[in-house]
C-alpha cells in the first residue's frame, strides 16, 4: 500500500461576516496517497477553495478560522503550526496554483525576479544558480525562449503562459504535494489540454501528489484516480473515479452526472435537471443540505444531516437513502428520477 | 463562394450574412494610430433558418462576440451584408434600425452587466415595452407576470432587484427581457458559461422550450462544444475571424474535417473515466488577429501543415460540411 501524504480529518472552517458566523467547510475529510491525483469537485461556493486555503493556512485574516479537525502532511499536523513554520512548508513541501494566475504574480516585477525569489526563499544557493534553475524550470513547463521570458513582465504573457509560470513557481522546489485550484477554468479547452498534460508529466517526473480542484467532471474523469464530491460545505460522496462515475451513490452526484450535456446525447433532447439551487450558508437546512433539491428525500432527512458512511471499500456516501437509490438504479426504474421533479 | 448549407432549401433564411467584416483600428503610441487593424471578423458567410439554432464555437478572442454584436447591430460592421428577412440591416441608421431591434435580441454571459442594477425586475421587464411604445400600463404589467412565469420565476420577483437573485435566476431575467417583444432571432453570447453545471441544464432546457414554443431562431455562441452541440442544429467553428468549418452538429462531432475542429474536439475532457482520450494537443496560443499568420492562419499550430499552407489562403469549400483547408481542395 502506498503511503498517505496528506490527510484532512473532520476539517471545519468558519468566517465571521457582517451577518454572523458562517461555516464554509463542515466536517470535511479525505486523504491522498503518494503520487496520486485526487479531484475535488462541486459547484461554486461549496467550499473547495476554502478547503485549499485551509490546508495552505492562507485563509483571509482575521475573519477566516479553522475551528476544528486536523490536516496531516506526512503525519505532521498543520492546523496549529506557527505561521513562521508554515511559511517554510509552502512552496517547499506544498505548491499551490490558483485559477487566476495574476493572483500569484506580481505585476511590477519580472518573471525572473519572482521565480528566483521563490527558489532563494527555500534553497541556500547563489543568485546565479537560482537564476539558472529558474530558466530550467521555465523550460520544463514548456515556455519557449525561457531566458528572454525571465526578463519580461506578467502582462506580456498570454493566460496560458502565465499559468505555466505559476506552475513553474509552485514546483520550483520540488514539493511533494501540489494543490491546483481550478488551474484551467479561465483557459480555452485547447490550452487546458496543454496545462493538464503538463501537470501530468511533471507529476510523473517528480513523483508528487496532486489535489486538483475543479467544477468540471470531465477534467476529474481524465486526471484523477479518486474524487471527493462536495456539496454546500460537506462531502457528499468520496471514492475512486470508477466507483463515483460508474456507481454514483449520492443523489447529488447522480444528478450532476445526468445533467451534463455530452457529445453523444441527442441534440435538443431534454436534459435531466437538478431543480432549485444551493441554500445560502446563512440558511442551511437543519437536516441534509441537499434536501430541498432531492427527489429521494424522506421526512427523516430533515431532522439531522446524514453522516458519511462506507458503502463499499473506499467508497463513502453521506445520504440516508443510498440503498434506495441503488435499488432504483439497478432496477432501471425512474420512480425518483430528477426528470419528474418540478422546476424551481 | 460557399456558404453554410441551408437546411430546407424551399424556405427562406431568416438571416443571411455575407462577407461580413469588422476591423477595429488598433490604437497605439502617442498618436494613437498605427494604421493597423484588428480583423476580429474577417469575411464571414452563413444563413440561419426560421426556428433553427446555429452554434458558434472557437477559442477566446476569435471574434464570436464581435460577430454577434454586429448582427445585433451593437456594432456598425466595416463591410458586408446582414440580411434579416430580406432587408440588409448592416448599414441602417438608428431610426431605420428601430423595428429590427424588436426582432433581434441578445442574451449575455453575465446578465448583471446588461441588467440595470438600480431597477426592479418589474421595471427591467417593462422597459422594452416603453422603448417601443407598446401597450398601456395594465397590459405591460400583465405581460411582465406572463414573462416571469415563462422563465420559471415567481410573480413576486417584480419588486426585487437583480442582486437579490442567483446567477441562474438572473439569466432567467435576462432571457425574459429578451423574449418580451416576441423576437424572431436571439443571439445568445455564452449564456450558460458562468453557471454551475446543475443550473446550466435548467437554462438550456428553458432555451430549448422557448424556441419550440415561439419558433425562435438562435445564434448560440459558446466555447463548450458539448453544450453547443446539444442545443444546435448546425455548428460553425471559428478561428481568427473566419469560419473554418461548418455542418450539422452530429457530423461535425463524428467526422470533423478541419484539423482545427479535430483538435478542438479531441481537447474536450470526457466525463467518463473509461474513455481513452486520443488527444491532438495544439502547440502554442492563438496568434494575434492584428498580425495574423500568412496563408492559412492556422498553419502555425496545424499538425498537418504543408508548404502551400504558408502562402495560399484556403477558401471555405463544400456543400454539406464546408471546410477551409488545403487538404480538401479539389484539384482542377
Ligand atoms: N470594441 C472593440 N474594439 C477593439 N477591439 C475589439 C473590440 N471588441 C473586440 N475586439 C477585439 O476583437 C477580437 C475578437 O474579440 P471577441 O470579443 O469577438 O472574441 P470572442 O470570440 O467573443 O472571445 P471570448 O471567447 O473570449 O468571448 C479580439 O482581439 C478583441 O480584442
Ligand atoms: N473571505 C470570505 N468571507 C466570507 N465568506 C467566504 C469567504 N471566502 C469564502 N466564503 C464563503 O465560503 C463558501 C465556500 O467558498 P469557496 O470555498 O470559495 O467555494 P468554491 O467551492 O467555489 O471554491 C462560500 O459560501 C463563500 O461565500
Ligand atoms: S439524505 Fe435524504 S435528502 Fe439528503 S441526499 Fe439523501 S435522500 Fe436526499
Ligand atoms: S490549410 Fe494547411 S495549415 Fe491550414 S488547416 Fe489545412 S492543412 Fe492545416
Ligand atoms: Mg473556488
Ligand atoms: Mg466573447
Amino acid at each position: 500500500m502506498s503511503d498517505v501524504i496528506l490527510s484532512v480529518n473532520n476539517l471545519i472552517t468558519e468566517f465571521s461576516t457582517d451577518e454572523g458566523r458562517v461555516r464554509a467547510v463542515d466536517d470535511v475529510s479525505f486523504s491522498i496517497k503518494e503520487g496520486e491525483t485526487l479531484g475535488i469537485v462541486g459547484e461554486s461556493g461549496c467550499g473547495k477553495s476554502v478547503t485549499a486555503l485551509s490546508i495552505m493556512r492562507l485563509l483571509p485574516q482575521p475573519i477566516g478560522q479553522i475551528m476544528g479537525g486536523e490536516i496531516l502532511l506526512e503525519g505532521q499536523n498543520l492546523v496549529d503550526l506557527p505561521l513562521e513554520q508554515m511559511r517554510k512548508i509552502r512552496g517547499a513541501r506544498i505548491g499551490m496554483v490558483f485559477q487566476e494566475p495574476m493572483t500569484a504574480l506580481n505585476p511590477v516585477h519580472t518573471i525572473g525576479r519572482q521565480l528566483t525569489e521563490v527558489i532563494l526563499l527555500h534553497k541556500k544557493i547563489s543568485k546565479d544558480k537560482a537564476l539558472r534553475e529558474g530558466i530550467e524550470m521555465l523550460d520544463k513547463v514548456g515556455i519557449p525562449a525561457p531566458d528572454i521570458r525571465m526578463t519580461e513582465y506578467p502582462h506580456q504573457l498570454s493566460g496560458g503562459m502565465r499559468q505555466r509560470v505559476v506552475i513553474a513557481m509552485a514546483l520550483a522546489c520540488q514539493p511533494k504535494l501540489l494543490i491546483a485550484d481550478e488551474p484551467t477554468t479561465a483557459l480555452d479547452v485547447t490550452i487546458q489540454a496543454q496545462i493538464l498534460e503538463l501537470i501530468k508529466d511533471l507529476q510523473k517526473q517528480m513523483g508528487m501528489s496532486v489535489v486538483l480542484i475543479t467544477h468540471d467532471l470531465g477534467v476529474i474523469a481524465e486526471t484523477s484516480s479518486s474524487v471527493v464530491v462536495m456539496y454546500a460545505g460537506k462531502v457528499a460522496e468520496r471514492g475512486s473515479v470508477y466507483d463515483v462515475f460508474d456507481r454514483p451513490s449520492h443523489p447529488y452526484t447522480k444528478g450532476l452526472l445526468e445533467s451534463i450535456p455530452r457529445l453523444d446525447t441527442p441534440p435538443k433532447s431534454k436534459l435531466t435537471i437538478i431543480p432549485g439551487m444551493v441554500p445560502g450558508l446563512l440558511d442551511m437546512p437543519k437536516g441534509c443540505r441537499f434536501e430541498n433539491r432531492c427527489p429521494y428525500r424522506k421526512d427523516s432527512c430533515l431532522v439531522a444531516p446524514p453522516a458519511i458512511e462506507a458503502i463499499a471499500k473506499e467508497h463513502d456516501v453521506a445520504c440516508y437513502e443510498w440503498q434506495e437509490l441503488k435499488r432504483n438504479t439497478v432496477a432501471g426504474g425512474d420512480s425518483a428520477n430528477f426528470k419528474l421533479s418540478a422546476v424551481a | 463562394m460557399s456558404v453554410v448549407p441551408l437546411q430546407a432549401k424551399s424556405i427562406d433564411p431568416i438571416l443571411s450574412v455575407r462577407d461580413l467584416k469588422m476591423h477595429f483600428p488598433v490604437k497605439e503610441g502617442i498618436f494613437m494610430r498605427t494604421g493597423k487593424f484588428n480583423k476580429a471578423v474577417d469575411g464571414i458567410n452563413f444563413d440561419i433558418m426560421p426556428g433553427e439554432t446555429l452554434g458558434l464555437v472557437g477559442e477566446s478572442g476569435c471574434g464570436k462576440s464581435t460577430l454577434g454584436r454586429c448582427i445585433a447591430r451593437l456594432y456598425q460592421p466595416t463591410a458586408g451584408e446582414i440580411s434579416f428577412e430580406g432587408t440588409d440591416i448592416a448599414t441602417l441608421g438608428r431610426k431605420d434600425m428601430m423595428p429590427f431591434r424588436r426582432d433581434i435580441q441578445m442574451i449575455f454571459q453575465d446578465p448583471m452587466e446588461s441588467l440595470n442594477s438600480r431597477h426592479t425586475v418589474g421595471q427591467i421587464l417593462e422597459e422594452p415595452f416603453q422603448v417601443h411604445n407598446i401597450g398601456d400600463k395594465a397590459y405591460r404589467k400583465k405581460r411582465v407576470v406572463e414573462l416571469l412565469d415563462l422563465v420559471g420565476l415567481p410573480a413576486r420577483s417584480v419588486t426585487r432587484y437583480p442582486f437579490e437573485f442567483s446567477g441562474g435566476q438572473r439569466q432567467r431575467i435576462g432571457i425574459a427581457r429578451s423574449i418580451a417583444l416576441n423576437p424572431k432571432l436571439i443571439i445568445c453570447d455564452e449564456p450558460v458559461s458562468a453557471l454551475d453545471v446543475s443550473i446550466q441544464s435548467q437554462i438550456l432546457n428553458l432555451l430549448i422550450d422557448l424556441q419550440k414554443e415561439f419558433k425562435l431562431s438562435y445564434l448560440f455562441i459558446a466555447h463548450d462544444l458539448a453544450v453547443v452541440k446539444h442545443i444546435s442544429d448546425r455548428i460553425a467553428i471559428m478561428y481568427l475571424g473566419k469560419i473554418v468549418e461548418s455542418g450539422e452538429g452530429e457530423s461535425i462531432y463524428r467526422t470533423a474535417r478541419h484539423p482545427y475542429t479535430q483538435s478542438l474536439i479531441s481537447a474536450i475532457p470526457v466525463p467518463d473515466p473509461h474513455h481513452v482520450a486520443h488527444r491532438q494537443i495544439l502547440v502554442g496560443d492563438v496568434p494575434s488577429p492584428i498580425n495574423p499568420p500568412s496563408g492559412c492562419t492556422f498553419h502555425t499550430r496545424c499538425p498537418k501543415v504543408m508548404d502551400v499552407c504558408k502562402e495560399k489562403v484556403p477558401v471555405l469549400n463544400g456543400d454539406e460540411q464546408p471546410v477551409s483547408c488545403h487538404l480538401y481542395e479539389q484539384p482542377n
